[in-house]
């Protein structure tokens, strides 16, 4: 007979919050890159105004960690996934700030003509976020293998990022008038990378909450 | 003072302070092989084995009807005491076991001593006769200066010297229900045990008094080897270096289900039976 079931409801609610700014972010990663593919300058100010809701999110979850930390006492599983929770909320946050960052370089780059389609920056959102969403997927299922494996894609974001490099880098020795354009473009391509990097963070915290061994799995090339 | 610059300038490392959880002593200085007890014809605990460190705090965890308070009942023959009590396996103390022919149990209760649940003063003595009544049994100590030295030590260890010193000579029940506990700590402490057994020695006290036992049992734990059995798992995992959870088997006897250090008991247990109970998805 379960004997604590108001707090595992409670806990189970923190895990529906995280899959909710989880949601969130996704969003803002997606969103970005249309507003940088579409110059589209109202809808990367619209995502920097979000960002504010994602913050808000991560202290709300933050919060009802406390009160569970402070009310309840957690122990073994409960405790390690609250704790693993107050890392999963700092990482979606800071991947939430990267995209962020991307709406403000979609502004800074404004009405500029493109410097060349964009091939490989989408194919890096799209797989960022396709591991973001089966990082939290493995948090609620507790899959470890599934983790794992999220954390090993990390090379093929890695490998993007050095194509968006040197591409960019040879227009730029080209043309140092491109410079300015391309340089905004690496950025963006370096947030990605950067967010996920952070996946492999999470992957990491889910694999602590199964097994409770803190360790790093993949060291990124970055 | 420590600061960063310091660190960095020097190059060294802070010295991080040990904390309880970290073993000072791996030594065993009890060691249960396959022991199991009996009341009458109904078994209470099964083949439990397991290594009891020395100078370190061991917490007996589990649900109700386990059989923890049988188990250190065992470990200081208070079990035969009881009706129809006995037992099979050994207790080695010292590598002598603590069941053998030629052990007086009277003799061994001195060695490991015990404090229960209740606090138990004898009402008709004083606080100083309380805690010398055991010295005046073992008739080591005859001379009053000799009785008062040892009182005042074990009143100091137990933390209630301050609170008593000027009221010996009254009854030991005039005492709060934490003070009484403490007093029955120090009547324990008196006769110089190398264990001491605590059977839910905070379950009638209030959260203060509870705290203080708790901040005692730390500091005894720098002289004396102690084995607690408590209800309260937020305790256990508070003062205790080791924990052992037992549980009642399907045959109605308690057994060991895990032994291991408090923090990975209470953070990682290996054990599905231990996650279930500390986590409470059972009772």
């Amino acid at each position: 007979m379960e004997i604590r079931t108001s707090f595992h409801k409670k806990l189970r609610e923190i895990q529906d919050d995280i899959l909710v700014m989880g949601s969130m972010v996704s969003k803002a990663i997606v969103r970005a890159i249309e507003a940088l593919q579409n110059r589209d300058l109202k809808l990367a100010q619209q995502i920097i105004n979000d960002d504010q809701e994602i913050n808000q999110k991560r202290f709300e979850i933050e919060e009802k960690c406390v009160q569970l930390i402070a009310t309840q006492q957690p122990m073994a599983s409960d405790l390690r996934t609250i704790i693993s929770v107050l890392n999963i909320i700092t990482e979606l946050e800071r991947i939430g700030d990267y995209a962020e960052g991307n709406a403000r370089v979609a502004i800074m780059i404004g009405n500029e003509p493109s410097l060349k389609p964009l091939i490989d920056i989408p194919h890096m959102a799209e797989k960022t976020i396709d591991m973001l969403n089966r990082s939290l997927d493995a948090f609620i299922k507790r899959d470890a293998e599934s983790a794992k494996a999220i954390i090993g894609e990390d090379d093929l974001i890695d490998n993007l990022y050095d194509q968006v490099f040197r591409e960019l880098l040879f227009f730029m020795s080209e043309d140092p008038k491109t410079i300015t354009r391309a340089t905004r473009l690496i950025w963006v391509a370096h947030n990605l990378e950067r967010s996920a990097d952070r996946v492999t963070n999470i992957c990491e915290r889910v694999i602590f909450i199964i097994n409770g061994k803190m360790e790093e799995i993949g060291a990124s090339k970055y | 003072m420590m600061t960063i610059n310091n660190l960095v300038n020097e190059n060294i490392l802070p010295k991080l302070e040990t904390t309880h959880n970290q073993h000072k002593d791996q030594k065993g200085i009890l060691e249960v092989q396959d022991l199991s007890a009996w009341y009458g014809n109904a078994l209470a605990i099964k083949h439990v084995s397991l290594t009891i460190k020395s100078r370190a705090i061991t917490s007996i965890i589990g649900p109700s009807g386990c059989g923890k308070s049988t188990f250190i009942r065992c470990l200081n023959r208070m079990h035969e005491v009881s009706h129809g009590g006995h037992v099979e396996g050994c207790v080695l103390l010292d590598d002598k076991d603590i069941y053998a022919r030629d052990v007086d149990p009277v003799v061994l209760r001195r060695r490991i001593g015990m404090v229960f649940q209740k606090p138990a003063p004898f009402p008709t003595m004083s606080i100083f006769d309380n805690v010398g009544a055991g010295l005046k049994l073992t008739r080591f100590f005859s001379k009053r200066w000799e009785i008062e030295e040892i009182v005042e030590k074990s009143l100091r260890r137990a933390a209630l010297w301050d609170e008593v010193k000027d009221k010996l000579n009254q009854s030991g029940a005039s005492l709060s229900g934490g003070q009484q506990q403490r007093l029955c700590i120090a009547r324990a402490i008196a006769v110089e045990p190398e264990i001491i057994l605590l059977d839910e020695p905070c379950s009638a006290l209030d959260p203060a008094s509870t705290l203080k036992i708790e901040d005692l049992m730390r500091n005894l734990a720098e002289q004396y080897t102690i084995v607690i059995v408590t209800h309260n798992m937020q305790q256990a995992a508070r003062v205790s270096d080791m924990a052992v959870f037992f549980m009642m088997a399907p045959d109605k006897a308690g057994e060991l289900v895990e032994y291991g250090s408090t923090s990975q008991i209470f953070t990682n247990p290996r054990e599905k039976r231990t996650e279930d109970y500390i986590t409470g998805r059972f009772g």
